[in-house]
């Protein structure tokens, strides 16, 4: 069935929703609105406003009465209007949700998703395409996932609800209106790929590039684009931010002997650098190049119309495979 | 809920004689002689329980006590107003109202003796750890009472948190959904007067009830070194939630007689006239007047009374001292529910680095691909 990403992700939670009474929607403006992005799109028409609940326009108090609620047994799936508005409920997300289970040794569990439209590209306003997954990612306790196509949109975000650990579920917002062709029915049968491995969406061998969330189209034109050129470039999704599949990032390491990492977030203390340190120590015989990262830069999220340069492109990307084939 | 900013309710005044109040009287007209001295007996034991555990802190079992006293009548009173299947939200300086909802005494340092982050089991008496973020458990116990209503469970849900949490933005927020969801959910500010060293008014200039007006929930003051009346406004406040009739607020004055904990010094902060005065004002014996008026305190009594205090004590040194320290392994425990592939790397590594292996590779993640 041909779907966009957004409407991947409503039939998933509308699945969830169908599938346990215990899950519950709550958010700013995702009832009769359907939430800014219509990912919650006829939900509360449908189920009712006790299971898609219009929430007071508070980030920590949405987060903290679903730690609330998870608590007498509930599934939330909280949904934060856009990433620069989860700063609020850090506290929330960091010091309750995450670390209850450590904190009672198993005791109480916190199975709420967080889902965060995030990320640039749409010419938004400040606060409204920032790329917060690194504070997650460095935090213990929380899972952080980042769908890129809308099959996986689907599949990942019924794991994301389906786990006893919370989950940081990251939308790159400019995929929502991707479309593809989704087979639910396969799907609903196998569960697709588990969320915490990564996906191997191009095959090469000449060098890796590891992509998440927006920017995995982006290193796919590249690769493309390198084809052209003669050089073959393996494409990785990770997937998951938290934990990262390095299993697979290794093996193609081991085959192409190059990495390029990619993502929208300031390169400095991001993913790219837990990757490139991980990846250097397990294929520290492989690697024919130093890793090089291809991210935004250390500064804040610029105005809509300086983001074409912020954001990692193919040429960036293709620039920092030419470095590395050079080496 | 009346407003009586200026007149907190008061049952039983300083030198034990009741106070006539219709309204509030009423609502604990049943209390008789055998509930006048189980809270009494709870305030002795938990008076004595914080005592031994800041003498344990002293000796350098604990690494650290929040004590309760002076605080006794608020959480005590309080407590006694609500039912098992009610849930409570604490904060991390309600050893009191911990001890009367059964959590065992012997579970009551296990976080302060680091050996954990928590106590007891919270589903084993329906109440959480301490909770040491001061006022994020306003939302959780607003969360957890809106989940109640949607069950259909006729309970309450109570939230204690203090003066200084009462400035926190995450009380506020739980105010407006606790009003917004009419969730059947308690709010309790002990005001203690003391925020460590910052006095109530640098959190307000008014009372700290009055907030609660702003969001369309009543609230009341309560003496809070007067059992009776904690328990009357508590049961009140109680009966609402339980009967579908939303949040209410209720603000106990009350007053830290010791440090905010073992780590401080309150003589640099406030004056000994102070503490004083309110020394007078003391809880426990304005519950043993009143006992003493009526003619419920005898010696036999009182000797009941400090044997199931030294029991207790004898309960607390007794586990503190034995809590057996947990090993390097557990720093890897419950971090997930479900296995978490860098949780497992590194539980593995460590695993093999304390088993001694001289391979440099062992502490390191797995060499190369396979």
């Amino acid at each position: 069935m041909i779907t966009t990403f957004a409407g991947a992700l409503n039939t998933g939670l509308r699945r969830a929703l169908e599938d346990d009474p215990k899950v519950i929607l709550m958010g700013e403006d995702i009832g009769r609105l359907g939430g800014v992005f219509r990912v919650t799109d006829a939900l509360q028409k449908d189920f009712g406003n006790n299971r898609v609940v219009d929430t007071p326009l508070a980030e920590s108090g949405i987060v903290g009465t679903a730690f609330g609620m998870a608590l007498r047994g509930y599934r939330p799936v909280c949904e934060i209007q856009f990433d620069g508005f989860v700063y609020p409920a850090f506290d929330q997300i960091v010091s309750h949700v995450a670390k209850i289970h450590y904190r009672t040794q198993g005791k109480v569990h916190a199975p709420i998703t967080i889902r965060i439209p995030f990320g640039g590209g749409i010419g938004s306003v400040e606060h409204h395409s920032e790329s917060p997954e690194a504070y997650f990612a460095h935090t213990a306790g929380l899972r952080v996932m980042t769908p890129s196509t809308p099959a996986d949109a689907y599949s990942m975000i019924r794991q994301a609800i389906a786990l006893d650990d919370p989950v940081i579920f990251f939308e790159p917002k400019r995929r929502y209106w991707d479309k593809a062709d989704v087979d639910f029915v396969a799907l609903d049968r196998d569960g697709g790929l588990p969320a915490d491995r990564a996906r191997v969406c191009a095959t090469g061998t000449d060098a890796t590039i590891v992509a998440y969330g927006g920017t995995v189209a982006t290193a796919l034109s590249a690769a493309k684009i390198a084809g052209e050129e003669g050089h073959s470039l393996e494409v990785i999704d990770l997937r998951s931010l938290s934990p990262i599949d390095f299993d697979t990032i290794a093996e193609s390491v081991a085959k192409t002997g190059r990495l390029v990492i990619t993502h929208e977030a300031p390169v400095f203390a991001g993913l790219g650098a837990e990757i490139a340190a991980r990846i250097t120590e397990r294929c520290f015989y492989y690697l024919e190049a130093p890793v090089l990262r291809v991210g935004g830069f250390d500064i804040p999220y610029p105005p809509a119309k300086l983001e074409k340069f912020h954001l990692p492109d193919p040429d960036r990307i293709l620039a920092a495979v030419d470095r590395t084939l050079a080496a | 809920m009346p407003d009586k900013v200026e007149y907190p309710v008061q049952l039983v005044q300083p030198d034990g004689r009741r106070v006539l109040d219709r309204e509030h009287a009423a609502l604990v007209a049943d209390v008789g002689p055998e509930l006048l001295r189980k809270m009494y007996e709870d305030m002795v034991v938990t008076r004595r329980i914080d005592t031994e555990a800041t003498a344990l802190q002293r000796q350098g079992q604990l690494g650290l006590w929040a004590p309760l006293l002076g605080q006794e009548a608020t959480q005590v009173g309080s407590a006694h107003a609500l039912y098992p299947d009610d849930y409570v939200f604490c904060s991390y300086r309600e050893a009191a109202v911990a001890y009367c909802r059964g959590v065992n005494p012997s579970e009551i340092t296990r976080l302060w003796r680091g050996v954990a982050h928590s106590c007891w089991d919270p589903s084993a008496v329906n109440m959480t750890n301490p909770n040491i973020i001061v006022g994020s458990q306003g939302l959780h116990a607003t969360g957890y009472a809106y989940a109640a209503h949607l069950d259909g469970a006729e309970i309450a849900t109570i939230a204690y948190f203090g003066d200084g949490a009462s400035s926190q933005g995450d009380i506020a927020e739980a105010l407006g959904f606790a009003s917004s969801w009419s969730a059947p959910v308690v709010f309790l500010c002990q005001n203690n007067h003391w925020a460590i060293s910052e006095p109530v008014r640098v959190q307000s200039q008014t009372p700290i009830v009055r907030r609660a007006y702003g969001y369309g929930i009543p609230g009341v003051q309560v003496d809070g070194n007067d059992a009776l009346a904690v328990l009357a406004v508590t049961r009140q406040a109680v009966a609402r939630a339980r009967s579908g009739g939303g949040p209410s607020f209720i603000e106990a004055i009350t007053y830290r007689m010791g440090p905010h904990t073992t780590a401080d010094d309150p003589t640099r902060y406030r004056s000994s006239a102070e503490t004083e005065q309110w020394a007078r004002r003391d809880p426990i014996d304005r519950l043993r007047r009143l006992l003493e008026r009526e003619s419920l305190f005898d010696s036999s009594f009182q000797r009941s009374v400090a044997d199931r205090a030294d029991e207790v004590a004898r309960q607390v040194r007794t586990s503190t001292i034995e809590m057996p320290d947990p090993g390097p392994m557990d720093l890897f425990e419950h971090v997930y529910a479900a296995p978490h592939a860098l949780i497992t790397e590194e539980r593995r590594a460590y695993a093999e680095y304390l088993a001694g292996d001289p391979s440099e590779a062992a502490a390191r993640p797995e060499g190369v691909p396979s």
